[in-house]
């Protein structure tokens, strides 16, 4: 993992003193709530339905056991004893009291964690691969260029105020389980023909109230061109995105607007000017950061067997292939029969991180799905750390099944939402599970948001389900066919709104239906293309 | 019915605000207004409380309980959280 060094060190300290100040000043009326309102969301925190809600930054989804227990310590002391990991692979903590944020920010540091760049008109946390630098299917671990991306980015003064808040996805395989189509930029490393690595560069996609799939800009980009592109890209956007209506304000529709060829044409000629002056990335810069992501090494020993009860089955929904011989990659998931998705206690937190360093390198990763990843794990110990998370209520197998449902905090506590998510996935997990629906659905993807600003990813479902308010009511509409990864799709509504409980049998119902009608070897998507929307809407509103 | 709400600076937390000008955190002692009108003089007391309270704000009642178009919302800032509960528990009136 990367490790700070004394820049990242006294920007993030300096940074935590600069907000004790600012929640100080507040605090004696110094500053109204107008003037620190900004300051706050700055350092990721929001107010939100029942108290502050303090989003903290995990780059790319990278942590490490020390820091697990760090988060598990702020859910412990100033929390409720748990927090919320998001689909930005980062955690929130719902209940935080203001007067305990900079001790919690100093804490965080002491840890080289920060909430900085977690809210506001900036680039955001990039997100990738939760399995970036284990997964077999990748051509080169994309962690060292999302590292590059962040020291860029951070506090980077051209891009603090953007018209819009900006997210950048990077993966490495073609599988793309970081949903680069639906970022503001997404980054694939790819193969030329000469067999050098490179990236294909998209941009424009997004979710939120326009739901887009990013255009590819380019199909090969040289790698220490990164930057030169990336700044071609924010510039153009930063001189030419609207400003003046939040709603028209993200790359999305610049690229709408202007067109994909025009658009691609004048990041072209802003990177013809860029290129090789003081952007490219220095050779030996790139091998310093990549120097910090080496790759484990192989293990000499048989995968460990068990016959404990759930292990095989666990064994085969839960742990994937690595690429290193002797080693796994095991998904923790966090959406046990009826839970909170996303949600972890301290005490499961303080499990994991044991397990990670215990039975692993000590490195962990959090996932857009709102799970947990021991990247590398040694095959050997597998049935040791299958009973480590049955004891923390950790080892519910059914990671990338229907159960494995994807929702935003929503209405129970966020102050933008018009409906509530958790309490649907929970009913709705429950009725899958019960009902034997969950069993052979690898893959299929439910997830659930709480409002049109699509935090929960309904839009890139295969079932997708958006909390509206009508005349005060919380209605869910249906959306099927979205995909988020390679070959991203927006999903598209099915019928009229449902009801909490409506909504609730309606997905259980296209469950039963794709679960019936699928072909061997079919997707959702596959049989969807095939047989069309009308056997779900019957099985939804009947005849 | 109307009332007045907000969060509390220090946590964040919900309060109601009394005749008397002290926020709590139940709703039974908040003081009542008939409309708007009614409440704007304390309203505009509210939102010069900057030490004590965050963005105050006027809620409707349907007798003790929030009313409206928001009852579901201020339901659910009044009890909390309704995850591991009944899908309708907030929207009971």
């Amino acid at each position: 993992m990367y490790r700070y060094d004394e820049i990242d060190r006294s920007i993030v300290t300096e940074r935590v003193e600069e907000f004790r100040e600012q929640v100080g000043a507040r605090l004696s009326g110094a500053l109204s709530e107008d003037q620190f309102k900004p300051l706050r969301l700055m350092n990721g925190v929001y107010l939100q339905l029942h108290a502050y809600m303090l989003r903290v930054a995990i780059p790319y989804g990278t942590l490490d056991a020390r820091q697990m227990r760090v988060l598990a310590h702020i859910a412990r002391h100033y929390d409720k004893g748990y927090g919320h990991f998001t689909t930005r692979q980062n955690i929130q903590y719902n209940w935080p009291a203001l007067v305990d944020i900079p001790e919690i920010l100093e804490q965080l540091a002491d840890v080289e964690m920060h909430a900085i760049q977690t809210s506001g008109n900036c680039i955001r946390n990039t997100t990738t691969d939760p399995f970036a630098g284990a997964a077999q299917d990748e051509v080169e671990d994309p962690r060292p260029w999302c590292e590059l991306i962040r020291q860029w980015s951070t506090f980077h003064p051209e891009f603090t105020f953007l018209p819009r808040k900006f997210k950048i996805a990077v993966t490495g395989s073609d599988a793309d389980r970081a949903a680069i189509g639906v970022h503001d930029i997404g980054l694939k490393l790819v193969k030329n023909e000469a067999g050098e690595t490179g990236f294909e560069v998209h941009a424009g996609g997004g979710q939120g109230r326009t739901p887009r799939v990013a255009v590819k800009l380019r199909d090969f980009l040289p790698k220490g061109e990164l930057l030169a592109y990336l700044t071609a890209i924010m510039r153009v956007y930063n001189l030419a995105g609207q400003r003046d209506n939040i709603y028209k304000a993200r790359i999305k529709i610049l690229v709408e607007t202007m067109g994909a060829q025009a658009f691609t044409a004048e990041v072209e000629a802003m990177y013809r000017q860029l290129r090789g002056r003081d952007l490219a990335v220095p050779a030996e810069e790139a091998a310093r950061i990549t120097s910090f992501f080496p790759e484990p090494s192989p293990v000499d020993r048989p995968e460990g067997v068990s016959d404990a009860p759930g292990f095989a089955r666990w064994r085969a929904i839960n742990v994937k292939p690595h690429k290193v011989p002797g080693r796994a990659i095991v998904v923790i998931s966090l959406k046990p029969r009826a839970g909170s998705p996303g949600d972890a206690t301290a005490e499961q937190m303080d499990a994991v991180a044991f397990l990670a360093e215990r039975y692993a390198d000590g490195e962990i990763r959090v996932t857009k799905e709102q799970n947990l990843v021991i990247p590398h794990a040694v095959a050997a110990h597998l049935p040791a750390i299958y009973e480590g998370l049955r004891e923390a209520g950790l080892s519910t197998a059914n990671a990338g099944l229907a159960s494995d449902i994807v929702t935003c905090p929503g209405l129970d506590y966020c102050s933008l939402a018009n409906a509530r998510s958790i309490p649907v996935a929970q009913a709705l997990s429950a009725a899958l599970i019960d009902r034997g629906l969950d069993e052979d659905t690898q893959d299929l993807t439910i997830k659930i948001s709480g409002c049109i600003n699509a935090c929960g990813h309904h839009h890139i479902a295969n079932i997708g389900l958006l909390g509206v308010d009508k005349k005060g009511d919380e209605v869910y509409q249906l959306t099927l066919g979205g995909v988020a990864d390679n070959g991203a799709a927006i999903g598209k509504i099915l019928g009229p709104g449902l009801t909490p409980d409506e909504a609730v049998e309606a997905v259980a119902a296209c469950v039963g239906v794709f679960r019936r009608e699928r072909g061997d070897g079919e997707t959702f998507t596959h049989t969807l293309a095939r047989i069309g929307f009308e056997p779900f809407k019957e099985a939804v509103y009947g005849q | 019915m109307r009332a007045i709400t907000a969060n509390r600076l220090t946590d964040g937390h919900v309060v109601y605000r009394r005749a008397d000008g002290i926020w709590t955190p139940s709703l039974i002692e908040a003081e009542r207004f008939g409309d708007e009108k009614a409440a704007e003089p304390a309203l505009n007391a509210a939102l010069r409380d900057i030490l004590t309270v965050v963005a105050p704000y006027l809620i409707e009642l349907d007798g003790e309980q929030p009313g409206g178009r928001k009852h579901v919302r201020e339901a659910i800032r009044l009890k909390g959280p309704t995850t591991g509960t009944s899908l309708l528990y907030a929207g009971e009136r």
